[in-house]
């Protein structure tokens, strides 16, 4: 499994050049970053190609990167990670590409792989990334007129508009939320045998 | 010549038949479907903005209100992502009691869906008898977790507990007679095992009643055959997986062809279908019945003989036993650690998924090495197979659609999330 894994990424790198940023292998999974210029070409090499043909799109997710690590993270804040998989070889390759802080924008793949309208229209409802070439780039989970990007980190958990009837007006009506946000369990990152009780495993 | 326009029509969010809250937006041509643009969303909570907010253990329960008909399955695939960003060994007999859940869980979703898509299509009776069956298995979730539907049973590093000895009885009440009550519980007189297994040899005669009923029915292959036909090309392109892509005929099944947990030990055949129209998808999943009951014969046999852990030993990820904790100071204060604090889990992403009933159902999560996921994204099957209404609709008549809508076992739980 990781043998056909090495090969594939050796056969990455000499097929796509310039647009491989990176490759890595972890947990017995490859993990390849792609520059935006080149990304459609890339992705058209990775359905066609005999030795990747990855045929089926699993997923399309955006992520936020801007509190990693207690928000210490060097680099672009959003990335679109695409999950591909191989009917043929059964394999698997995780694919990711950023883009820029203050219009994130990235080729959209629908042309390549059907699956991808509706993924793509869920990044860009929840984080705002805008896919070039989308034929319906409409939001999808969240409500009709909702405004903001659920999703991105800097948009608080309780939300900021609440709903209620008004019996006055004799419609629903939107209001700045109440609600306040409390932690319960607050986010810990620890350093590896930092202050931990460790006599059972010594 | 009065100029024809095409209308507009309203399809739920309140419809028997839109399985939950789907919104369908139909341009009609007369009775024939132009265009279907399904509006989803009216059940988002964002489970994955709350998961990252909770802890690995807080985050559990939330899988078994995504895909609220195959509870264990999504349980699973969350499992498996946390064990393998932790590097954790799960045990063997932990690993059969998922499978045999998993294939028991399949049966529970299959036995809804068919139940409930023979019923849109107009036949009644399937449905009670598919109840009947589901009764049964609801009781066993009940037994081995105390909840009949969201068990929160799995757990990172294995199971929360092993099978009960016992299975429980149905109790004297006012409503029934000392007779009643006996036939009740005269196949629950053993452990839980020997239920299943009671159940296992009971339940291929029931699911030749339904297909008495349903497979050579005149009516019934009138509104299914050829009906929301996907070629396996186009099914692949369109990212169909489980049922959906089985019945277009392509042979991908996650429990043979990337095995996980104890499937790979396991002795069971995987059906395919040839023209993957409705009545194709019914026939897959009628099949798929039949194999479960088989792996989970097959479970039973294994669980008997083989006693032993069934969750890690490791007290950073698994709590310590009770009565450890009465005696060892140390045990105590993991116990308390790891439910107030949370168990640490370094830093990397995964992608873990497991063969769902409705699919591939997968999870995608990077830590970033603290108490909580970073990012958390879920892959619920049902999500690409709804963005197909479109194209599976499109020329056919109103009644199909509701035929075509209930083929892709849509639970509004997993695809809004």
């Amino acid at each position: 499994m990781t043998d056909a894994l090495e090969n594939l990424r050796q056969h990455l790198s000499d097929e796509l050049g310039a647009t491989l940023r990176t490759a890595r292998l972890d947990r017995g999974e490859l993990t390849v970053e792609l520059s935006r210029e080149g990304f459609s070409a890339a992705c058209l090499l990775l359905r066609d190609d005999a030795s990747c043909a990855f045929d089926l799109l699993v997923d399309v997710c955006g992520v936020d990167y801007s509190a990693y690590g207690e928000g210490l993270r060097e680099g672009p804040r959003f990335a679109v990670v695409y999950h591909l998989l191989s009917l043929k070889h059964r394999q698997r390759l995780r694919v990711r590409i950023f883009a820029d802080d203050d219009l994130p924008i990235v080729p959209s793949v629908v042309q390549v792989w059907a699956a991808a309208n509706w993924f793509e229209r869920e990044a860009f409802d929840l984080y705002g990334i805008l896919f070039d070439g989308h034929p319906d780039l409409r939001r999808i989970l969240t409500d009709y007129g909702f405004v903001g990007h659920p999703f991105r980190k800097d948009f608080p958990l309780v939300g900021t508009v609440e709903m209620r009837y008004d019996a006055d007006q004799g419609r629903v009506v939107y209001e700045p939320t109440r609600t306040e946000e409390r932690v319960v369990v607050p986010r810990i990152i620890r350093e590896a045998g930092e202050g931990r009780y460790d006599a059972r495993n010594q | 010549m009065p100029e024809i326009n095409n209308f507009t029509m309203n399809f739920g969010p309140q419809h028997p038949s839109a399985h939950g809250v789907l919104r369908l937006v139909l341009e009609l041509d007369g009775e024939v479907i132009e265009r279907a643009d399904p509006h989803i969303g009216l059940l988002h909570r964002a489970t994955e903005k709350l998961a990252e907010n909770k802890t690995y253990l807080q985050n559990l329960p939330y899988m078994d209100r995504l895909d609220y008909v195959s509870m264990l399955c999504n349980e699973h695939a969350y499992c498996l992502a946390v064990e393998k960003l932790l590097g954790v060994e799960v045990p063997v007999r932990a690993q059969y009691i998922r499978t045999l859940f998993d294939e028991i869980t399949r049966i529970l979703n299959h036995l809804l869906w068919l139940g409930a898509y023979a019923l849109d299509v107009g036949a009644m009776s399937v449905f009670l008898y598919c109840f009947r069956e589901r009764e049964d298995l609801m009781d066993v979730y009940e037994a081995v977790s105390g909840a009949r539907m969201h068990a929160a049973y799995y757990r990172p590093g294995g199971v929360y507990r092993d099978l009960p000895a016992q299975m429980p009885q149905y109790q004297p009440s006012p409503y029934r007679d000392a007779r009643r009550l006996q036939e009740l519980n005269a196949n629950r007189q053993g452990s839980m095992l020997d239920f299943i297994e009671d159940f296992a040899r009971r339940f291929p005669t029931y699911v030749d009643e339904y297909e008495t009923l349903l497979t050579d029915n005149r009516i019934w292959k009138q509104r299914t055959v050829g009906i929301g036909v996907v070629g396996p090309e186009r099914a692949i392109q369109l990212g169909f997986t489980g049922p959906m892509l089985r019945s277009s005929g392509v042979a991908w099944d996650l429990r043979r062809t990337q095995p996980y947990a104890a499937y790979a030990d396991l002795d069971f055949d995987i059906p395919v279908g040839k023209t993957g129209d409705c009545y194709d998808r019914y026939l897959v999943r009628v099949a798929e019945m039949r194999q479960s009951n088989r792996i989970i014969v097959q479970c039973v046999d294994w669980l008997r003989k083989n006693p032993g852990p069934v969750i890690t030993d490791d007290f950073k990820i698994a709590a310590p036993s009770r009565e450890e904790m009465k005696t060892s100071m140390e045990a105590l204060i993991h116990h308390f650690k790891l439910f107030s604090e949370g168990m640490a889990v370094p830093a990397g992403e995964v992608y873990a998924a497991v063969e769902a009933p409705k699919g591939e159902f997968g999870i995608y999560m990077i830590s970033d090495g603290a108490n909580k996921p970073y990012r958390m994204k879920i892959r619920a099957p049902g999500f690409p197979h709804l963005a197909a209404m479109d194209e599976m609709a499109r020329g056919h008549m109103i009644a199909d659609v509701v035929a075509i809508l209930s083929t892709m076992d849509i639970v509004f739980g997993e695809i809004d999330r």
